[in-house]
């Protein structure tokens, strides 16, 4: 018997099918946005007693239909407002509150747990600037975080965030989770908005 | 002289596209693992606006998402103004509360707590549009919610 040798495959047409399947899984592929900033909104219960709170604690933030920006009766840029806000909140007027920073004025914020921003936007005010704003008021509430993690357990908060969230994180998540409430606790996001 | 033109005389060898396969493969999976099938094909403009102070969603069977925008080239009929999208229609204020409700029927019921809204919205919708999303979502007290935005500074965008 005369072996016979089995003919080569050719493969030169391989490359153009895999080419066809990557241009159709490029024309397909939308990477989504998955982030965010997380908010929660207020519970419908309606409650009837006022809550007093004092004029000085609060840190009143409008944006009017032409996307203009009016904080504590004062028109400001939107580049200042982080700084603004980070002054009234780490004020510390009562001092009550040894970590504070702030300038300690009597008229501004007591304490950071009773100060609270008021957001209030009218109806025309475009979704874009009221997401800038948003961003700036949580961007103070982080970097307070951050330095008070920083001075207490010497890394910042949004890494302890992190290693929390990390599931190959080697250290003791019960403990971590402990101090992250605690400097909640510290500067609590007290973010209120009008209806 | 004769060494140099003995290498001369067989031409340019073809250049080995053996690889090539191997190079395009690597691509295609790349892309495949990346790729998320759309669940809802969008009838609205969805440019989101940017923020940088941004969390992760993760767990993303837990994510009821709303849309809204301005109705998209290939829908001008139903107007300028911004719309709201849920699932593959546009829908009034009203049909959120349905929504939701089919949502967390859809889901088992000790993850119903979880359920966080993502709002993707167009940065170029009015406030009013999504305070009223927003009330709806409190009557129906889906408090979680998330402002979808892309990662970037806030500032110098227009």
């Amino acid at each position: 018997m005369a072996k016979r040798a089995s003919p080569e495959v050719n493969a030169g047409s391989m490359a153009d099918i895999a080419f066809l399947l990557l241009i159709f899984f490029l024309v397909t592929t939308t990477i989504e946005t998955d982030s965010g900033i997380n908010r929660k909104l207020p519970p419908m219960e309606d409650s009837d007693e006022d809550v007093i709170i004092k004029e000085k604690n609060i840190f009143t933030v409008l944006l009017n239909g032409k996307d203009q920006l009016l904080v504590e009766d004062e028109l400001m840029e939107l580049k200042d407002l982080r700084q603004a806000a980070k002054e009234f909140l780490d004020n510390g007027g009562d001092r009550s509150c040894d970590y504070c920073a702030g300038a300690k004025d009597p008229s501004s914020s007591d304490n950071p747990d009773k100060a609270i921003i008021s957001l209030k936007n009218e109806r025309e005010t475009t979704y874009k600037t009221y997401i800038a704003v948003q961003n700036e008021l949580v961007a103070a509430y982080n970097e307070l975080r951050d330095k008070r993690a920083q001075s207490l357990y010497g890394k910042p908060f949004k890494e302890m965030e992190a290693n929390y969230n990390d599931v190959n994180w080697p250290g003791n998540k019960e403990k971590l989770k402990e101090k992250i409430e605690q400097i909640k606790l510290d500067y609590p996001q007290k973010l209120s908005e009008v209806q | 002289m004769s060494k140099f033109k003995k290498k001369k005389d067989g031409g340019i060898p073809a250049v080995n596209t053996a690889a090539l396969p191997d190079i395009v493969f690597m691509l295609l999976f790349f892309f495949m693992v990346a790729t998320v099938m759309r669940q809802n094909t969008l009838m609205i403009e969805n440019n989101l606006p940017f923020a940088d102070q941004v969390e992760k969603l993760d767990k993303k069977d837990l994510v009821m998402y709303i849309y809204a925008g301005k109705p998209s080239e290939n829908y001008k009929q139903y107007g300028t103004e911004a719309k709201i999208q849920l699932n593959d229609k546009f829908a009034d204020v009203g049909e959120i509360a349905a929504f939701i409700a089919a949502e967390r029927a859809s889901k088992r019921e000790e993850l119903i707590p979880f359920l966080t809204t993502a709002l993707k919205v167009d940065k170029g919708a009015n406030m009013g549009l999504i305070g009223d999303i927003k009330q709806e979502l409190r009557k129906v007290n889906a408090l979680k919610i998330n402002y979808t935005t892309k990662k970037g500074s806030v500032f110098g965008r227009d």
